[in-house]
């Protein structure tokens, strides 16, 4: 198996046949160099593939991963980072602002858009920082980098733009270009530095931190009203907690622009994986109990959570070797998340497999303004696929990976190996 | 945990074939009077006497042997025991054994101390209680008495007194139990064997 | 037993076989030598990574009582920001072929983590706000001697005891590892502490809680007083250390509602006149300097049971010793 960056490969032709598509439909699909065609205009001698019990989802979209770089090359690169991407099946992620240099400026932006069209295995955007040096007080070059990269995404990722008012004025001044706040949302008073386990039981009985869900939902609830006074749409990151749900939920009903994401990991695990303090585990917000990933995935079949997203967080082991409080949370999660979305989502019948185009593609390309992303399966179509084989599974190794990173929690889990091609734009980022 | 029986094999890896008996109860209790007698004799201008066993059996026999002493002398003589544990040159090849307790009677500074052991083998066991009453204080003499000696000494260790000298193989092992800790009395002799 | 990172990893024929092997360490303690050849050989490491010279000298005292060679490392200051994971600083002293690390640790599972990276046996000695399993054990230790004076029967043991345990709970290890251990003996606990100081989570512990002090003192056997730790005064858990005092203080009229055989303890080092007043610290029934006393003993007990043999030969515990104290 090999990951090629776009630039350094050639669009294909390929023919799949028999294949379902997410609607149910089996069909022949032809990549026709950079779009996808009718089948029966394919020739003769194109590649061909045995669809029979595939299923081709759109390439997927994830709109919250860590690249590090410029700042932390020994733990992700653009080009390791985004081959993690290809063989999760996505054609599109979204950098994140928190690297070093912090992207607060347009020339960060360029320099990171950059390196990504000529090492990306996939199309990267990239996410603007709403302040300064993410430090809540000043507004980043938002309209610059917005002109720079075309951008309309803004994150203090990892921190919370926590003063009300500069929230409020980053939530007008983005309305210019119909721009977007990506909130990660933690109240800093509630839930602090030393905040790293879910507050209930486990972290009672660990001495761990807590880090309570109200510090999440008033940040939600708060940041609804700014939206709803401003006009001005808003996106709640990772998403931990059923009573966060519930003011989104809200907000919906009432025409609040808002959309939601959640992670894989919040998905499936919960907060007594801590117990043996393995950093690992250690993520912000946190891992959470039973209840709340239930209500989690309750809320992304119901469309209150409209899409997944991985908040893939590669960590060098010194930056994990730590005493769990000092450790820097986070884990990976780009190459496990279709994996993830299949066995708590899908086969549960939560969602078919529309439901997974939609919270994986669909929704994540609108929220990112990727007009080439998130489209159908279909003829005229840019040519972005996700080949997937739903009844592989294997074990978890960490050390399988295109990441430069090993923290990933999934590790000796057995779990689906959904992703058999990845086509972006016509050119294969993936291939098993 | 069989501190006491100078047995190179823990008991459960032991299998007696044919455990042949070479003391009855009545051999044992004349055996013990025999030394009561040898022990006063040697020290019978001991002002400060006292009799210290080592356990697990050491400890019923001395005992049993203050009590003869008494019977013979009309006084009565402190008894006590020493625990080894720590003082074993062993317990690092060992499982973490369990220590028993240490009970003096009195400070042994000046005394006569008496230590007491079922049997004397390699010799280690008593080499381990004179370290252990080292640390203690310093008697004016230490006396060994054992109701068994069985030979194949592995230290310059010999007793002042013995209730009976038994020759054995070294591949044979040496059994004694008393009504007190065993509920029947006797020293029996046994073939053993490791099991693989 | 492999390593001592919680009293929860303690069943209750091991807490009581290193109580009692305590009180043998005890006798050795009056005597003109006071050292044991139990651990010739054996190196210890006091990994301290936060300062307690209390805890740090007695374990020191104890291995070198038993005739370990101690070394004494302070590696206070976050490892963080000098660069050195704690992985790295674990893993190097391992290197040097050492029989058992003592740790002590600001951030809670640090010997936890460290107990996964290395051969040796590890000892918690005391970790962040989560567990001091070696002062629970001195707790239990000093209490069943009291219990046992106090009724006048050697072999008194825990049934129908009940314990409280009160003020800052949510931030203490003494309390956590108190707790997990006690009720392990047999004990009944009650945690007293205003809310703002009551671990989440509390209601899923085994033991009982209570906001009310005056209610729960008649009917204990020993009472626990915390310590109140200088930077809570300040952080909003309470409105002012008067109040505290007021509420959750073992004041002087409070001794008056403690049954008479009750035991006051408190792991020092004690705020008189805040948590505890004078005259409850000084009491008849106060055991605190005992609590002091039993420091060396216990962890010699410890280190013993870790250490006295070999542990690749199958490790029994170590039961038996019933009826061994004089």
């Amino acid at each position: 198996m090999t990951v090629i960056p776009l630039r350094s490969s050639v669009p294909a032709r390929l023919l799949i046949t028999g294949v379902a598509l997410a609607d149910g439909t089996t069909t022949d699909i032809f990549v026709d160099h950079e779009v996808f065609a009718d089948p029966a205009d394919a020739p003769d001698d194109v590649e061909r593939i045995d669809g029979t019990g595939l299923v081709a989802l759109p390439g997927l979209v994830d709109p919250h991963v860590h690249l590090r770089e410029p700042g932390r090359e020994d733990a992700e690169t653009i080009r390791t980072g985004t081959a993690a991407a290809a063989r999760g099946g996505f054609t599109a992620v979204q950098a994140m602002a928190n690297t070093t240099p912090v992207t607060d400026t347009a020339d960060v932006a360029r320099e990171v858009a950059g390196i990504a069209a000529e090492q990306g295995a996939c199309e990267v955007v990239v996410c603007g920082a709403i302040t300064k040096g993410l430090a809540g007080e000043q507004l980043a070059e938002l309209g610059l980098i917005h002109r720079a990269t075309g951008t309309q995404c803004f994150s203090d990722d990892g921190m919370c733009v926590a003063d009300p008012q500069v929230m409020r004025r980053a939530f007008e001044y983005v309305r210019a270009f119909d721009g977007v706040l990506a909130q990660h949302a933690q109240d800093p008073r509630l839930a602090g530095p030393d905040a790293c386990c879910h507050e209930g039981e486990v972290s009672g009985k660990l001495g761990l931190g807590g880090w309570p869900v109200a510090a999440e939902t008033t940040i939600v609830a708060r940041d609804v009203e700014l939206a709803a006074l401003t006009g001005a749409r808003y996106h709640v990151c990772h998403v931990s907690a059923r009573e966060t749900l519930d003011v989104i939920r809200a907000a919906k009903a009432r025409g609040v622009r808002i959309t939601a994401e959640a992670t894989p990991h919040h998905l499936l695990l919960t907060t007594d994986l801590l117990t043996g303090y393995d950093t690992t585990f250690k993520v912000n917000p946190p891992l959470r109990t039973a209840e709340h990933v239930e209500a989690l995935r309750q809320a992304v079949a119901d469309g209150t959570v409209d899409m997944i997203a991985t908040d893939h967080a590669p960590h060098a082991p010194q930056d994990k070797d730590h005493a769990f409080v000092d450790a820097r949370p986070g884990m990976v999660g780009l190459e496990q998340s279709l994996a993830v979305v299949v066995d708590t989502l899908l086969t549960p019948g939560l969602l078919d497999w529309e439901g997974v185009a939609d919270r994986m593609s669909y929704a994540p390309a609108k929220l990112l303004g990727l007009a080439g992303q998130g489209r159908p399966v279909a003829p005229g179509e840019p040519a972005n696929l996700c080949l997937v084989d739903p009844s592989a599974r294997r074990t978890v190794d960490p050390a399988d990976t295109a990441s430069l990173s090993r923290n990933n929690p999934y590790a000796g889990r057995d779990l689906p190996d959904p992703v058999r091609l990845t086509v972006c734009r016509g050119h294969v980022t993936y291939r098993r | 945990m069989g501190v006491g029986t100078e047995d190179p094999l823990p008991e459960e890896q032991r299998t007696d074939v044919t455990p042949r008996e070479v003391m009855d109860a009545d051999e044992i209790s004349r055996a013990v009077v025999r030394m009561a007698h040898q022990v006063l004799e040697n020290d019978h201008d001991a002002e400060k006497l006292m009799v210290i066993g080592i356990p697990t059996r050491g400890v019923p026999l001395a005992r049993r042997l203050a009590a003869a002493m008494e019977q013979i002398e009309g006084r009565a003589f402190p008894v006590g025991e020493l625990d080894i544990t720590f003082y074993r040159d062993d317990l690092r090849h060992q499982p973490t054994r369990t220590v028993g307790p240490t009970r003096l009677p009195a400070p042994i500074d000046d005394a006569v101390v008496v230590l007491v052991d079922d049997v004397l083998y390699s010799g280690r066991t008593a080499s381990a209680a004179l370290e252990a009453l080292r640390d203690i204080g310093r008697p004016r003499a230490v006396r060994l008495a054992v109701l068994v000696d069985r030979g194949h000494r592995q230290l310059p260790i010999s007793a002042d007194v013995v209730g009976k000298d038994l020759p054995t193989a070294a591949a044979e092992s040496v059994r004694l139990r008393l009504q007190e800790t065993d509920g029947v009395t006797g020293v029996t002799i046994a073939r053993a064997e490791r099991e693989s | 037993m492999r390593h001592l990172l919680s009293t929860a990893d303690l069943a209750r024929d091991e807490a009581e076989s290193i109580l009692d092997l305590a009180e043998e360490m005890k006798k050795v303690q009056s005597r003109r030598v006071k050292k044991l050849p139990a651990l010739r050989g054996r190196t210890i490491v006091n990994l301290f990574f936060e300062d307690s010279t209390r805890t740090r000298s007695s374990f020191e005292i104890a291995g070198k009582w038993l005739s370990a060679d101690v070394i004494n490392v302070s590696a206070k200051g976050s490892s963080v920001s000098k660069g050195e994971s704690l992985r790295d600083t674990v893993l190097t002293l391992s290197a040097m072929g050492i029989d058992a690390m003592v740790i002590r640790h600001p951030a809670s599972g640090a010997p936890a983590q460290a107990a996964g990276w290395t051969n040796a046996c590890v000892v918690n000695a005391g970790d962040g706000t989560h567990e001091h399993p070696t002062q629970a054990l001195l707790d239990a230790f000093t209490l069943r001697r009291h219990f046992r004076a106090a009724t006048g029967d050697p072999e008194a043991d825990w049934s129908g005891r009940t314990v409280a345990i009160v003020g800052d709970v949510t931030h203490s290890r003494v309390a956590r590892s108190n707790v997990l251990l006690l009720e392990t003996l047999g004990a009944e606990v009650v945690l007293v502490a205003p809310p703002t100081l009551m671990p989440s989570g509390v209601g899923t512990w085994s033991c009982r809680t209570s906001n009310d002090l005056d209610a729960v003192l008649p009917e204990v056997d020993a009472v626990m007083m915390l310590r109140v730790q200088r930077e809570r005064m300040h952080g909003g858990y309470f409105p002012t250390p008067r109040e505290y005092t007021v509420g959750y203080g073992l004041t002087r009229d409070r001794l008056a509602l403690l049954p008479e055989h009750a035991a006051i303890l408190h792991p020092g080092p004690m705020n008189r006149g805040l948590e505890i007043s004078a005259d409850a610290a000084d009491a008849a029934t106060s055991r605190v300097l005992d609590q002091v006393a039993a420091g060396v003993a216990i962890r010699m007990s410890v280190l013993y049971h870790l250490l006295g043999g070999d542990e690749k030969i199958d490790a029994t515990s170590l039961i038996g010793t019933k009826g061994q104290t004089a």
